[in-house]
């Protein structure tokens, strides 16, 4: 507590810079304080989010009381302390000219073609400070250039200043230290080992902060130059972390998408698939609506295809499932949970397309949706303790991984498999059986229950706890009994948005309860609609049910079959689903069944928000401001009229408005869920598997330079279970479905689990295994026989 | 080449002599050096495993100390001072002897794999200038035709005596005694020669002494 | 002034490197005292006596081992400096050659004072002669109980580890020493945070030069007063000086400090073939030469300084007229080109652009106004590099340019091997035939 009270006073020293006197807090440091004043001191190593080096010695200042120059970076002001920059002081011009100077000695003048041309600090700064004209007569240091450090990276050493960011970002940011100096004195050189490329998460990150451009990307090299670019801030449509993006474009074409700071957030950085993959954007848009006229869909103009339908989905009214997918801005998703109840009269809408329970989806009711920002990304960063439920951050949400181990967090993870993100985070690992967290949080050890009653200590949960009979059930209960903080963790962009926005059964808008009256006539004024019209007994699965022919409607976003662990089940629902609308800007599965296809705009074509797993909103901005596309929310507009319906408004403002007007439920939550653990044995080899970062995922394609960095496709089983196979170099795994062969290598589970990547290229374990998580699998030694 | 088992137990024995096992990777390195007669990928891997290290953190560090070969260097490796001072009282002239009579340049090994050649940095010996080393015992005050003569006799499979420090064996051999100094060769040759003691042989031969306990000077 | 062997006062006797060697001389005496003393008495001993390190920059002992904080709860390490490679400096390594066990002797008492119970010693890996002397050596004292558990009945614990390097003269900078000790590329660390604070492994560290931890037993023995005796009263004591060059006994010659450059040289019988001294540096190549004139001033730490130089490691080299200095500063420039770490700008490509430009002198074809640049461009980079190898690398040109500017004029047009026979320098000139 005393701590925390010092913590509100912060100490601060005075000092003068340049004659102008200003209050710091205490350990700031000079190149920090001169800029409060306004006053850009040259650096090329500093980096505020990295430990300082001093090593370019470009930010030399002079410190009365010093008899040398001080480098500004490493520089803590004192008290009374007297600081001269070059603004000032003819020593630390001369030496910031010095320094710039024997910089330049070496670099190649390739500015012309240089990717960093136009946006780079070294050219900035040899301009603004450097000497007019080079002294140096000698020969240039060669190198071969550029060479490639991994298959998305290429390194020119020839312009490289040894500032050392990448390999120290590497090391004390990412955790993976495979890029390294080599070499020494003028021969020093970033390098990898000779048979490790650079194949890291966030190897795109030392691109952006790269001070000259010694690293580039094969996805962005020579494409462009900085200032033909249309920068626009955007969020990360990928998953659930939440990153501030610039994304930048030239002639209607995405060239390169950057990490955009937000201190709250992802900092400075974000990850390789947040920062390379949106190749898919471009590729097979769908660009006019389709309607299926004997068997096959024929483009049709939009009166026509919203007529068509309108038509269809009147017809089906409240036998209508809504499946949203979890890809959706908040707006967009808040428009299909209006559109079901509000236009369809159904509660019938799911945005999980996934495996998921109805145990679930309670959970998600009672403890997630409509809840406020409590557990922050500056929360983790100062918690005592993080407990890990089925959450594997370095694949499942890079920057929660990030900001983990830069806090040094103690961390424990139950999980079906011990990875190197976790020893990254310096995390333990509690083994388990997949399917059988609920027992494991039940049974939890002591001195976790107790680390977890700490003020602050907090449980992360992710999506796949839905594959744990009586797992959400046990998370809910566990957070409950130590008072620890609990934060959910999807994987995807959309899924925190749709659930807030109501975009599951029995969850309307803003948390409300659907079976509580006075929630639902609270929306119902919102959207200008009979409170009576709305349903009131939540639906069951829209799957099962359509499968079932309880449903006569689809009408589906951008959903992937393939993503439901029973992919069969998609199928049939439908194949027997008498109407089905799709609404895509791709063509997909869906597209295929679909009797009216309607297009839909991209990110980069509409503004709106992804709410991240926080709970925060993350406005993106249209990046092709002529884009006539139209969002999902404005063609359900159009059907809902089409229809005769209303229902308030189906545009982004207007749709914002209402979700702010509604606020969220204050009323009594939804119950937790009361399933209990699954017991019985665990006989054979039971399924453990998520998606890597980098894997088949459909918005993934068209990169094959990030593809080509993604983590080698391979089973993982214990040391003794690989023995007691024979020790092979590969194994066959086989499901109902049918069987996937893997090279296979020994790691942190449990002698009877195997691990398998869940949509890897050549492995997806619902459709080549047609085995969920859980699932007992059949392991063989070597091919298949 | 695969690291033989005894080696991984020593580079294990070594990690085991530090606080934080880290420490151990220089000598892990001439370790790997006194088996493969390089730091191999196979060496450089090892040591990243033992350690916990990624194998781009044992190569930054193994590339930085000019000790560490990255191609095989000879069965004797031979140096030849060329900074300033050995240099000019005849360091160039023995290197180039060396040079010729090896037929091979700066860090090159000979075909036959008998012989490499380097120009070496102050060796602390600059009282022993012009000074040579073979697989890093001293050869000191060396002309070129006694430098040349000592390859001639290695080459003839000859015992050879360092001139402070024990009979020459290979580069390997002494890459084990860096990983593991104590290596039993500690009496063996002379150590302290004429020039070490030219102080001490001039104080007594003139009287000259230090005062000792208690005495005024 | 006299000859004054006290760390080599025994060197010819053939076993002193052994155990029984050193004690029959009264080794591990001090030792035996030392364990009953209280360890700050120690320090006091060593602030008392003046003694400062011999590694180069002449810091005083017990001020660096007072500065190590007490009852912090970290443990605490004695790190000794082993890595001689300066080119010029060559008394460290026939020290432990010759006589390792006063080199251990001094570390366990040392370590005693700041109470560290792990000492390493890291010794330069191009000389394994010097490394297996110093680990027979320790080995030998742990035998016999000398290092270990419970040392002499005293309670103190102690471990020493023999540590090799492998080839960086950048790792006789202590903090860069450390980083390599730990296992990383040498380079040197940011200050603060000091070594006596946060040194090997964050822990408080004294890091020492051999020569210095030689002293300490002695100092113990013998005591402040004696200690006193010698030297000046900021220089007290005795140096192993090592005499390189042409001179006709180059070696080792032990003195105290304050002893002139005209003595050694005396000692050491004087230039070779009754030449005369052109230049000459008193303490490796990072200080700045001197010429004739300078013979005659008392080497202590404080009357180098005055004349514009440094004490440094206090092993004068010798260059007779034969020589180019123009060659001999560039071979030096091409030597902290190749030593640079690589870590700051102004080292690594100030001495690329300096060595360069000196190799168009070396080749007779400098330009004249390239000597202005190359000024300017060792201002560019003393007082402004990381670490003192910068510092050192500007120092050798302005030096020389001071002394012998007609010698760099003249190389703007005459190779410099043209104008001073190479063969002429050679130390068996007339023997050999190129």
């Amino acid at each position: 507590m005393t701590d925390m009270l010092n913590q509100e006073v912060v100490a601060t020293v005075n000092v003068t810079i340049d004659g102008v006197e200003l209050q710091v807090p205490k350990g700031t440091l000079a190149i920090r304080a001169a800029e409060l004043i306004g006053v850009e001191i040259p650096r090329f190593c500093d980096h505020p989010l990295l430990e300082p080096v001093a090593a370019c010695r470009a930010c030399l200042i002079e410190v009365e009381g010093m008899p040398k120059p001080q480098p500004a970076c490493a520089q803590v002001v004192s008290d009374g302390m007297t600081i001269h920059t070059q603004q000032s002081s003819a020593v630390a011009r001369d030496a910031q000219e010095g320094v710039l100077e024997f910089l330049l000695l070496n670099h190649p003048l390739d500015c012309p073609v240089c990717d960093k041309g136009g946006e780079c600090p070294l050219q900035n700064q040899a301009m603004s400070a450097g000497r007019s004209e080079s002294r140096f007569e000698g020969e240039k240091r060669i190198f071969e250039k550029p060479i490639p450090i991994s298959a998305q990276i290429l390194l020119d050493r020839e312009r490289c200043v040894s500032c050392a960011r990448c390999t120290r970002f590497s090391e004390q940011i990412a955790g993976d230290p495979m890029i390294e100096l080599l070499e020494r004195g003028a021969n020093q050189q970033v390098g990898i080992a000779s048979d490790e490329p650079f194949n890291s998460y966030f190897s795109g990150n030392t691109i952006q902060i790269c001070p000259v451009g010694a690293l580039t990307s094969a996805d962005y090299r020579f494409r462009s130059r900085p200032f033909d670019l249309v920068s626009t801030p955007t969020a990360c449509e990928h998953c659930a972390s939440g990153c501030s993006l610039r994304t930048d474009s030239r002639r209607g074409e995405v060239t390169r998408r950057l990490a955009w700071e937000d201190p709250q957030v992802n900092e400075d950085w974000n990850c390789d698939k947040g920062r390379f993959a949106f190749r898919y954007q471009a590729q097979d848009r769908i660009t006019t609506p389709l309607v299926r006229e004997d068997g096959t869909l024929r483009p049709a103009s939009w009166p026509e295809a919203i007529d068509v339908a309108a038509r269809g989905l009147q017809a089906a009214g409240s036998a209508t499932g809504v499946l949203t997918g979890g890809r959706l801005s908040v707006e967009d998703a808040y428009g299909y949970a209006k559109f079901a109840r509000g236009v369809l009269g159904t509660d019938h809408i799911d945005f999980r397309s996934r495996a998921n329970s109805e145990e679930e989806a309670q959970f998600l009711r009672a403890c997630v949706a409509g809840t406020p920002l409590t557990v922050s990304y500056a929360a983790l960063e100062s918690a005592p303790f993080v407990l890990l439920v089925a959450f594997e951050p370095e694949d499942e949400s890079p920057i929660v991984y990030l900001r983990l181990r830069k806090a040094g967090t103690r961390v424990v993870s139950i999980a079906t498999r011990g990875t190197k993100g976790l020893a990254k985070m310096g995390g333990s690992l509690l083994a388990v059986v997949p399917g059988r967290e609920a027992q494991a949080l039940r049974d939890l050890p002591a001195d976790i229950r107790q680390a977890l009653s700490q003020p602050g200590a907090v449980i992360l949960v992710g999506e796949r706890i839905a594959a744990s009979v009586g797992g959400p059930t046990a998370v809910a209960s566990l957070a409950a009994a130590t008072g620890a903080a609990l934060a959910w963790i999807p994987r995807r962009a959309g899924e925190r948005g749709a659930l807030d926005a109501g975009a599951l059964s029995g969850l309307l808008p803003g948390g409300r309860p659907l079976t509580d009256a006075r929630a639902r006539s609270e929306v119902a004024a919102a959207w200008g609609v009979d409170a009576d019209s709305l349903p009131s007994t939540p639906a069951s699965d829209v799957l099962d049910a359509a499968s079932r022919r309880s449903l006569k409607a689809l009408l589906v976003a951008g959903v992937d079959p393939a993503d439901m662990p029973a992919p069969f089940v998609t199928d049939a629902a439908l194949e027997r689903a008498a109407f089905i609308v799709s609404l895509d800007h791709h063509y997909s599965e869906i597209t295929e069944f679909a009797d009216v296809v309607l297009p839909v705009a991209l990110v980069t074509e509409k503004s709106g928000t992804f709410i991240d797993w926080e709970g925060r909103p993350r406005p993106f901005a249209q990046v092709f401001k002529d884009s006539l596309a139209m969002s999902d929310a404005s063609v359900l507009g159009m059907l809902a009229r089409a229809m005769g319906a209303t229902a308030g408004a189906w545009d982004g403002p207007g749709i914002r408005r209402e979700i702010t007007a509604l606020g969220t439920w204050s009323g009594q939550s939804a119950e937790v869920p009361a399933v209990e653990p699954e017991v019985g044995p665990t006989d054979g080899f039971r399924l453990a598997s998520w998606r890597e970062l980098l894997d088949a995922g459909v918005m993934q394609e068209g990169e094959p330079h990030l593809a080509a960095t993604a983590r080698p496709v391979v089973a993982v089983v214990s040391s003794s279970a690989l023995s007691a196979l024979g020790s092979p170099a590969s194994v066959t795994v086989t499901g109902p479905l049918g069987s996937v062969q893997l090279p296979v290598e020994a790691g942190e589970v449990l002698d009877n689990v195997i691990f398998v990547p869940m949509n890897a290229p050549g492995c997806s374990i619902y459709t080549d295994l047609g085995a969920r998580i859980g699932a007992a699998v059949d392991v063989t030694a070597g091919g298949v026989a | 080449m695969a690291i033989s088992e005894t080696t991984i137990e020593r580079m294990h024995a070594l990690a085991a002599q530090y606080p934080k096992s880290r420490s151990a990777l220089l000598p892990m390195l001439h370790l790997v050096q006194s088996e493969q007669g390089e730091v191999t990928p196979e060496g450089i891997a090892m040591c990243a495993e033992v350690l916990g290290l990624s194998p781009a953190e044992v190569t930054g560090v193994s590339t930085f100390y000019t000790m560490y070969k990255r191609k095989p260097v000879g069965k004797h490796h031979i140096g030849v001072c060329t900074n300033t001072l050995c240099a000019l009282l005849g360091g160039d002239a023995v290197y180039d002897a060396l040079s010729e009579r090896l037929g091979v340049g700066h860090n090159e090994p000979t075909p036959d794999g008998g012989f490499s050649l380097e120009r070496i940095e102050c060796q602390a010996a600059c009282t022993h200038a012009p000074v040579m080393t073979v697989d890093w015992e001293f050869m000191d005050d060396v002309t070129p035709s006694s430098a040349v003569d000592v390859v001639d006799r290695l080459e003839r499979g000859e015992r050879v005596e360092s001139t402070r420090g024990p009979a020459i064996r290979d580069f390997q051999a002494t890459e084990f005694s860096l990983a593991f100094p104590d290596d039993g060769l500690a009496s063996e040759g002379n150590s302290v020669d004429d020039k070490m003691l030219a102080g001490l042989r001039y104080a007594k031969e003139h009287n000259m002494a230090a005062p000792t306990f208690g005495q005024e000077s | 002034m006299t000859l004054t062997p006290v760390i080599t006062e025994h060197w010819d006797a053939p076993d002193l490197y052994t155990l029984d060697g050193y004690q029959r001389f009264g080794g591990y005496r001090a030792l035996r005292n030392a364990l009953t003393m209280d360890p700050d008495a120690i320090i006091t001993t060593i602030k008392d006596s003046g003694l400062r390190g011999r590694g180069g920059a002449g810091f005083p002992t017990g001020l660096k081992w007072s500065f190590v904080p007490q009852n912090d709860g970290k443990p605490h390490y004695l790190v000794v400096n082993a890595d001689e490679s300066e080119p010029g400096a060559c008394k460290d390594i026939p020290i432990m050659m010759a006589n390792p066990h006063a080199l251990v002797e001094g570390v366990i008492i040392s370590s005693f004072a700041i109470r560290a119970s792990h000492a390493f010693i890291y010794i330069r890996g191009e000389v394994p002669n010097a490394l297996r002397k110093v680990a027979s050596a320790v080995a030998e004292a742990r035998r016999a109980g000398f290092i270990g558990k419970n040392i002499l009945g005293s309670g103190f614990d102690l471990e020493v580890v023999v540590h090799a390097g492998a080839g960086a003269y950048i790792c006789g900078e202590e903090t860069a020493l450390l980083d390599s000790l730990e296992g990383f590329r040498g380079q040197p660390r940011l200050k603060p945070p000091f070594p006596a604070v946060a040194g090997l492994y964050a822990s408080p560290t004294v890091i020492n030069n051999v020569e210095t931890i030689c002293n300490i037993p002695y100092i113990l023995d013998r005591g402040v007063d004696w200690f006193r005796q010698f030297g000046t009263e900021k220089s007290p004591g005795f140096k192993v000086w090592a005499v390189s060059g042409h001179v006709n006994r180059p070696g080792i010659y032990e003195a105290p400090l304050g002893i002139t450059m005209r003595e050694l040289l005396d000692y050491a019988g004087g230039v070779r073939n009754g030449g005369e001294v052109k230049f000459w540096l008193p303490g490796g190549s990072s200080v700045p030469m001197l010429t004739p004139d300078h013979l005659d001033i008392p080497m202590t730490y404080e009357e180098m300084a005055a004349a514009g130089t440094m004490l440094g490691t206090g092993t004068p080299m010798i260059f007779d007229t034969t020589v180019s200095v123009v060659k001999a500063v560039t071979r030096w420039l091409e030597f902290y080109k190749h030593e640079s770490c690589g870590k700051c700008t102004p080292c690594r490509e100030g001495t690329y652009w300096i060595t360069g430009m000196l190799e168009t002198f070396e080749h007779g074809h400098g330009a004249e106004s390239d000597l202005e640049v190359l000024v300017s461009a060792c201002n560019q980079i003393a007082g402004r590099s990381f670490c003192a190898l910068g510092d050192a690398a500007a120092t050798p040109f302005p030096a020389a340019l001071k002394y012998f500017r007609d010698e760099f004029m003249a190389a703007t047009q005459t190779p410099v091997d043209e104008q001073f026979d190479p063969v002429a320098s050679y130390v068996f000139a007339g023997a050999v035939a190129r």
